[in-house]
């Protein structure tokens, strides 16, 4: 599952920055996508996968009794998730905006701003 | 309990809600973001008077025990930090009283500018590498509305690189928590620091260590991740631009100087090596690159660039003289710059430009203005006895110490290119006559501007500042020396958080 993972994540991150290096604003940002994505898939593979055991203590017991899977990355990937949302959400607005003040979607017309 | 550490934090984030609350009166918001910055001055100054006192201040949120809760802790740097962002807060809202537009204020200018407050003031006293990583991103989403406020052009186009690259940073930021926390299952900062020092130092801290090195890169615009800085920073309002040029690439750099100090010190020859080579070239590309630029907006961006090496070329050397050289010139320079960035404003709200072309007379006609000009312009290219020269001398002469001439000479270098930066600004703005054709009846006085002398307010108060740094050069490099101190030993950071002594 973990090998699974690795070639995901690698995929994904490389797909990331292949969209991000387009000229396209529309791809660029579905390039920051697939990286947050791909960093979310990171932190869940690098923290270790346990399968079948939730970290949930017995009744009676004041501790987990065996090998449990680790909750705190998950809470760290949903935090991820939440924040990834609202700044993708204002980069969709931005690049809306930008292509209404522009009249373009290509990054290459988007120089005024360089020197 | 010691509500100081917090205190900071609380008080943009519930000012940003009060202006909220008052969305419809910008009368009241103004007031609110006025009393809200003194307040956090105030907070600022409590704090560093408690770190002074107690060496750290820390809390633990719900009363968690470290590492299983979140951590506050404030240490020297971090209560200077916090000190700094009181007095340019307070001199941004003073500003911004007269300065800002009526439709940016009906945009939430006052809100974000509390919440853009609020982020910075968390990550300086985040104790939770995690934490941090979400305080960046209140911190950034703030900046991008900020950066975006008037939805001109080149704002947009500005916005789409600072948001693109600040993004991958934050990706690359979190990819490397995720790695770390595989490597010693902890997000406490003290408690990684404490574990990575137990275990050998393998390959893999060094990738990990290296992908915080260029995350954090990138946020201070450090060589060669530096290009969203000059595209977008003279962009947006001039108020914004200076508190972006004051706080937010001195964000990044505390972030290294944190982590390059507690956590990740076990192969310094080789990360410390890259990040000194990495200060070269960011002082020698940003100094270069001012001196091709004839707008003054834009020359200032890249010399934020080119000082921003001197920064880590302070953490690079890693000797106690050196960081503290540092954090010396942090101190001078986030009040230095946001000055310079508030002067070029009032300029264009005499002349109507930014081309330094177009300008010109303004010795003749407002020589308080231009003195106050000089004094932070000089203080940054580093001349006796203003701020800079101290903030040089320090890191210049822990350079020699260690005999790192390569980046010794190109500190001195670039620092005589700076000079002839601002000699360049002072002769086309300040010293040529009005140039034919330009509007002059706002600089001649014709035209009277009743509010201008708020606008003049804060450039006065943060020239002291820069005149008290140079003048009393001892107490201030005591106080630098005695955080410097704090960096060098991480066992007592360690200790404040965990209670042990590694």
């Amino acid at each position: 599952m973990e090998t699974l993972m690795a070639y995901v994540v690698g995929i994904l991150f490389a797909s990331a920055i292949y969209m991000m290096l387009r000229r396209s604003i529309v791809k660029l940002v579905i390039g920051l996508i697939i990286l947050s994505n791909a960093a979310n898939l990171l932190i869940f593979a690098a923290a270790g996968m346990t399968r079948g055991a939730p970290p949930l203590i017995p009744e009676g017991a004041t501790a987990p009794l065996g090998p449990i899977a680790d909750p705190l990355p998950q809470a760290l990937i949903l935090t991820a998730i939440v924040i990834a949302f609202g700044v993708l959400a204002f980069a969709v607005v931005l690049i809306h905006r930008a292509y209404e003040v522009v009249g373009n979607d290509d990054l290459d017309q988007m120089k005024d701003t360089d020197t | 309990m010691s509500p100081e550490v917090v205190l900071p934090i609380l008080i943009p984030l519930l000012a940003g809600a009060l202006t909220l609350a008052f969305w419809r009166s910008q009368r009241y918001q103004r007031w609110i973001t006025l009393f809200a910055s003194f307040a956090l001055l105030a907070a600022g100054l409590w704090l560093l008077d408690s770190t002074r006192e107690h060496g750290y201040v820390v809390m633990q949120m719900g009363n968690w025990p470290a590492p299983f809760g979140i951590t506050v802790i404030a240490d020297l740097l971090s209560a200077i930090m916090i000190v700094l962002t009181g007095i340019i807060g307070l001199a941004i809202a003073i500003y911004s009283m007269v300065a800002t537009p009526d439709r940016h204020e009906r945009f939430g200018y006052y809100p974000l500018m509390h919440l853009l407050l609020a982020g910075v003031s968390g990550s300086f006293l985040s104790g939770d590498i995690f934490n941090l990583f979400v305080w960046f991103e209140v911190m950034l989403l703030a900046s991008f509305a900020l950066l975006t406020l008037g939805g001109e052009r080149s704002q947009m186009e500005g916005a789409i690189k600072y948001v693109t690259l600040n993004l991958f940073s934050s990706a690359i930021f979190l990819s490397a928590i995720g790695l770390l926390y595989g490597m010693v299952g902890t997000l406490n900062m003290a408690d990684i620091g404490y574990k990575l020092s137990q275990v050998e130092h393998t390959g893999m801290v060094n990738v990990v260590a290296l992908m915080f090195m260029i995350s954090f890169g990138i946020k201070a615009a450090a060589f060669p991740l530096f290009f969203w800085l000059p595209a977008s920073y003279h962009t947006p309002l001039i108020a914004v631009s200076a508190l972006f040029a004051g706080l937010l690439t001195k964000v990044g750099v505390y972030a290294l100087y944190r982590v390059f100090t507690l956590m990740f010190t076990g192969d310094v020859s080789y990360t410390h090596d890259i990040l000194l080579w990495a200060a070269a070239l960011t002082m020698l590309t940003g100094v270069l690159g001012a001196a091709a630029q004839f707008e003054f907006r834009r020359i200032l961006s890249f010399h934020i660039i080119s000082q921003i090496g001197y920064m880590l070329l302070g953490l690079a050397l890693y000797t106690p003289l050196a960081i503290i050289g540092g954090v010396f010139y942090i101190m001078h320079h986030i009040i230095v710059k946001t000055n310079l960035f508030l002067v070029s404003g009032v300029v264009y709200r005499l002349l109507g430009s930014y081309d330094l072309k177009k300008l010109g007379g303004v010795y003749k006609h407002r020589p308080g203005l231009a003195v106050l000009f000089l004094v932070p312009a000089l203080s940054l290219a580093g001349l006796p006895p203003l701020s800079g020269f101290f903030a040089k001398f320090i890191i210049i002469r822990a350079g020699i110490e260690v005999e790192a001439w390569v980046v010794t000479a190109v500190a001195l270098l670039v620092g005589l290119l700076t000079l002839y930066s601002m000699i360049k600004i002072w002769a086309e703005v300040f010293w040529k006559p009005v140039p034919e054709g330009t509007d002059t009846s706002a600089l001649t006085g014709k035209e009277k501007d009743p509010q201008m002398w708020i606008m003049l307010l804060p450039l006065v108060g943060l020239t002291l500042c820069t005149l008290f740094i140079g003048l009393n050069g001892q107490p201030i490099y005591e106080l630098a020396s005695d955080a410097a101190g704090q960096l060098m030993n991480p066992a007592g950071y360690i200790e404040a958080v965990l209670g042990v002594s590694p």
